[in-house]
């Protein structure tokens, strides 16, 4: 597959060495440069991401973006930030070998949760913020399939918000995409829990009085195992970092920064459009310096703060640039808090990476145990359990 | 050895009551094993404050138990309280007014002292205030003896003092000529890492015991012969158990795997405590981190083709309302279990109530019908829990499955049964397409049976079924996402016709009592056994009285209808403000009258024959 090493699938029940937050540091975890790395440019997308990638190795049918594709009509708005996401994520299906009857999209409600309908593969599209709970019940029950999770701003950050945590810090292995739109789309335009400060809309027409969440720095409040951001407008890094949620056995959470060309166009243009996307945005990989602006430019500690360098004045160079870390938890909450900043660039790429034993994993380990303990239970024997007596 | 006189009792009603910390729970089951294995019929009320820990020797911290026991056929926890046993003067002031006249009322005489009653807000000592004449008081020093008993005991005061209950305990197996032995063996087992402990409480039982038959103070003692029960083995049961246990049954029978997703409230959480000790039984618990996420999840395993069952009371099917209308919508099993409570809000959350059944019957938006059945006895949760799982999986639909506070912690014998005699529960998924469009071979997950009306279930996994379900409106047969007008009115309408349609699964109506009464009562949920007492009573006094109790509240019997026109005078009662009979008088246009109970506790026998009674006398 691409270049996610480090996620390679952990094993049934593998236990967590240290305690989270307790990682030892890698060579990686201070802001020095491995010796022979080279600065990179802009990331390149996994190799061979053609559209109809060969699938598993058994040399059977190629499955196709077409075979991921429902019959329904894509009812969302032209222009829509949501029709790369789903292209997207149909091309990506075939390449992850999965069969298609093993594949379950959940979502909950809002226009990101049409999403199911438009998979080929089994879906629901439940309530309004309840996706997550549904999520658990399903892989609790069925740890075999692979589910992802569609959700939104709104339905996940607010209605939504006591499931989204509760299924980061129980680590469930599943897939969730939060299309970030900053906006309420299907009610037609009100301010979202993501919404900055001051945003007119028809419910707050003197301007939003809400501070906005930062989703990743949410997630990781709530115990996220694994965090990572993209953009509608660049589907090869949006194709990789959904590819490393799906590899990572755990809750792999992607948000994805998506145009609502109708309520709220224009949100993200300053990270996803040529003229400002280099200066404004890094994007960070696993043991890389961190450099941005086609490599002019980098992040160093300063503290516990990133700082903007250049790196074109001769002064510092790439060897001065923080090497990022996804497992470290110090590093991903830093990295987390570059949020809209004026003077640094938007992080896009893997927050964060903890190897943890899934919910699911545990649940099914734990029941197994017991089973092997105590044999496979007899309704006969439970019946008669505790004090009896006989009439005669 | 004083020589004391023997008494046979046909029934006796004994209430133990003291402080929350005083033991009293413990005490009453342990007294209710000894009457079970003394082959008595028996039911239990337990009455607990929603305080954990109150204030000591407060009223409000006041806990009882209530044991009824006879030879002869015993269906509540009883009317008037023959023996109460108070450890304080709290709980001698809360549970007075339960003691029939004459009665006999023993106390621990060393807690009757000015402090306790400061506590209990009572100005003058009853012992000595003439407000107990009208009962037999026995004055009995409690504290004292057990202390006396353990003073050897390398044991501190508190410790001590924690185990005069089982004194108390023993006194009244003595009273009422119970074995000691079931106690014994409990205490040896549940202390056997603590050989201190368990001997001190061995030590009471047996000084207890003693005490009744060297002391002058009891005359008699009493006998309850053993009631003619059906042969087989029993245990005591109850219905929170009882639930799991159905659960449990449904489980093996069918092969489904149970997914119990549940988040704790009271009266409910029993039933997640013992499904949770249940996982090599085939099923999975969830301990949510809310209502709508235990339903969430109890939906998303029947998705994968497994059952989804969630249980909690009042306030927590509230908000389950929204899920519930999803899986009715989206036609997938699911069974939700509501304990109820007393309400509204979060009301009398450790006594019980019927007020929950208009919220079960139509607390969902939209034209959202599902099946309401509701248990009758401990035991009945059983065969209620069972016959939910089935229902939903056979007819693919939430099924609401009614318990209260009463049934939950009320005990009864119960003869266990036999797996095998189990209705059969077999469970089958689609498995290939199943109709033909432009002559290729699809899957349409809304194409019903006919029989039914079910629609197939192909549970993820299964290749070539692929599809999508959601709470939008769907087109009948193929189920793609429709806004057309005639479409949803034929939807509204068809599965509402799916749910009327399980009144094939109800056997035709039992008339309790004499067929050619005048007067029908009807009765739902726990009030069972109060309603057929009540109903035996007034017969045994000569009036003509009958009752006939609904298991199925949605949909009603088919003979519901014929039966009701059989009898001039209807009578509903119910512990809550009338509900059952607004139902009632809506579907049939009969002018039914109410009788309803809102204490937080049950009715009993001699409030339904009063009301016999007064209506026909």
């Amino acid at each position: 597959m691409s270049d996610n090493k480090p996620d390679s699938k952990s094993t049934n029940g593998q236990k967590p060495t240290f305690p989270p937050g307790m990682k030892p540091k890698g060579p990686s975890s201070g802001p020095k440069l491995p010796p022979g790395m080279k600065p990179k440019g802009p990331p390149s997308g996994p190799p061979k991401s053609g559209l109809t990638g060969p699938v598993g190795g058994d040399g059977a049918s190629v499955a196709t973006k077409a075979d991921f594709t429902s019959d329904q009509d894509v009812r969302w708005c032209p222009g829509c930030g949501d029709y790369a996401i789903l292209a997207t994520v149909q091309r990506l299906m075939p390449e992850l070998g999965v069969p298609r009857e093993n594949v379950v999209f959940i979502s909950g409600i809002g226009c990101s949760s049409r999403f199911p309908y438009y998979m080929n593969t089994y879906g629901m599209h439940s309530i309004h913020g309840r996706a997550p709970t549904i999520v658990t019940g399903l892989k609790s029950a069925r740890p075999d399939l692979d589910v992802w999770m569609i959700t939104g701003d709104g339905d996940s950050l607010s209605i939504g918000g006591n499931h989204i945590i509760h299924i980061m810090r129980r680590n469930v292995n599943a897939q969730i995409i939060l299309f970030n739109n900053q906006i309420y789309g299907l009610t037609k335009g009100q301010y979202s829990p993501t919404s900055e400060v001051g945003k007119v809309t028809k419910s707050s027409p003197f301007g939003s009085l809400d501070h906005p969440f930062n989703p990743i720095a949410l997630v990781l409040g709530a115990e996220a195992s694994f965090a990572a951001r993209t953009m509608d407008r660049d589907p090869k890094h949006m194709k990789k970092m959904f590819m490393r949620a799906h590899d990572y056995r755990g809750t792999g959470f992607v948000e994805v920064y998506q145009n609502c060309n109708i309520f709220n166009d224009g949100a993200f243009f300053q990270f996803t459009e040529k003229e400002s996307k280099s200066d404004r945005t890094i994007y960070f990989e696993h043991e890389k310096p961190l450099v941005y602006a086609g490599g002019t430019k980098g992040l160093r500690l300063d503290g516990f703060n990133l700082e903007s360098i250049d790196l074109e004045n001769g002064n510092l160079g790439v060897d001065d640039c923080l090497v990022y870390d996804e497992t470290s938890r110090e590093l991903a909450g830093i990295m987390a808090r570059v949020h809209w900043k004026p003077d640094l660039p938007q992080p896009f790429g893997v927050f964060y990476r903890e190897d943890r034993p899934s919910y699911d994993d545990l649940l099914h380990d734990q029941i197994n145990a017991v089973i092997e303990r105590s044999g496979k239970g007899s309704l006969k024997k439970l019946l008669e359990e505790g004090e009896t007596w006989e009439i005669t | 050895m004083a020589l004391k006189s023997v008494e046979t009792l046909p029934e006796a009603t004994v209430l133990f009551a003291g402080d929350s910390g005083d033991g009293m729970q413990l005490t009453g089951t342990q007294f209710t094993l000894a009457t079970a294995y003394a082959m008595n019929d028996l039911a239990t009320l337990p009455d607990f404050p929603a305080e954990i820990r109150a204030p000591i020797g407060t009223t409000y911290g006041v806990s009882g138990f209530q044991l009824h026991f006879g030879s002869v056929d015993i269906r509540t926890p009883g009317d008037e309280v023959d023996l109460l046993i108070a450890m304080n003067p709290a709980a001698l002031k809360v549970n007075l007014d339960r003691v029939r006249m004459g009665g006999t009322i023993l106390v621990n005489s060393n807690t009757f002292e000015k402090r306790n009653f400061g506590l209990a807000n009572m100005i003058s000592n009853p012992l000595e205030d003439g407000s107990l004449d009208k009962y037999r008081v026995i004055q009995v020093e409690i504290t004292r003896l057990t202390r006396e008993t353990l003073k050897d005991f390398d044991l501190n005061q508190k410790e001590i003092d924690r185990s005069k209950n089982m004194f108390a305990l023993g006194l009244a197996l003595w009273l009422y000529s119970r074995p000691v032995e079931p106690a014994k063996k409990w205490i040896s087992a549940k202390f056997g890492k603590s050989p201190l402990i368990r001997d001190a409480n061995l030590e009471l039982l047996k000084k207890g015991y003693h005490f009744g038959e060297t002391t002058e103070q009891f005359v008699t003692r009493y006998e309850v012969a053993p009631a003619k029960q059906k042969p087989g083995r029993y245990r005591a049961i109850m219905g929170v158990q009882a639930l799991a246990l159905g659960i449990a049954a449904a489980a093996s029978k069918s092969g489904i795997q149970i997914l119990y997703g549940s988040y704790p409230i009271t009266p409910a959480s029993d039933i997640l405590h013992s499904l949770a000790k249940y996982k090599n039984q085939g099923i999975v618990t969830i301990q949510a981190e809310d209502e709508i996420a235990a339903i969430g999840t109890a939906i998303g395993a029947s998705f994968g083709g497994s059952l989804g069952i969630t249980g909690t009371s009042g306030p927590g099917i509230a908000l389950k309302g929204e899920a519930m209308g999803l899986a009715h919508i989206i036609e997938l099993p699911l069974v939700v279990i509501n304990v109820q409570r007393g309400g509204p809000s979060t009301g009398l959350p450790t006594k019980t109530e019927q007020s929950d059944l208009l919220q079960a019957l139509y607390g969902r938006n939209g034209d959202a019908p599902i099946p309401v059945i509701a248990a009758s006895t401990p035991g009945d949760c059983f065969i209620v829990a069972y016959e939910a799982c089935r229902i939903a999986v056979k007819y693919m639909t939430p099924v609401m499955l009614l318990s209260d506070g009463y049934l939950a912690n009320g005990s009864e014998p119960w003869l266990i049964p036999n797996p095998d005699d189990l209705v059969p529960f077999d469970v089958s998924y689609a498995e290939k397409t199943n109709t033909t469009v432009d002559g290729e071979d699809v899957f349409w997950p809304y194409l019903r049976d006919k029989t039914t009306l079910a629609r197939p279930w192909a549970k993820p996994g299964t290749a070539g079924l692929e599809h999508r379900v959601g709470g939008l409106e769907k087109q009948e047969g193929s189920g793609v996402v429709s806004y057309e007008a005639d479409n949803h009115e034929y939807m509204i309408k068809i599965r509402a016709e799916k749910i009327q349609r399980i009144q094939a699964e109800i056997p035709p109506i039992e008339i309790y009592g004499d067929p050619d009464a005048d007067l029908l009562i009807i009765g739902w949920g726990s009030t069972k056994g109060a309603i057929e007492a009540g109903v035996s009573r007034s017969i045994k006094a000569g009036q003509k009285a009958a009752s006939i109790h609904l298991r199925f509240l949605n949909p009603l019997p088919a003979d519901l209808g014929e039966v009701l026109g059989r009898f001039s005078q209807h009578l509903v009662p119910e512990l809550n403000n009338g509900q059952l009979v607004k139902v009632l008088r809506d579907q049939f246009l009969l002018p039914m009258e109410a009788m309803n109970k809102i204490q937080g506790r049950p009715f009993g026998p001699s409030e339904i024959a009063t009301k016999i009674e007064e209506m026909i006398g």
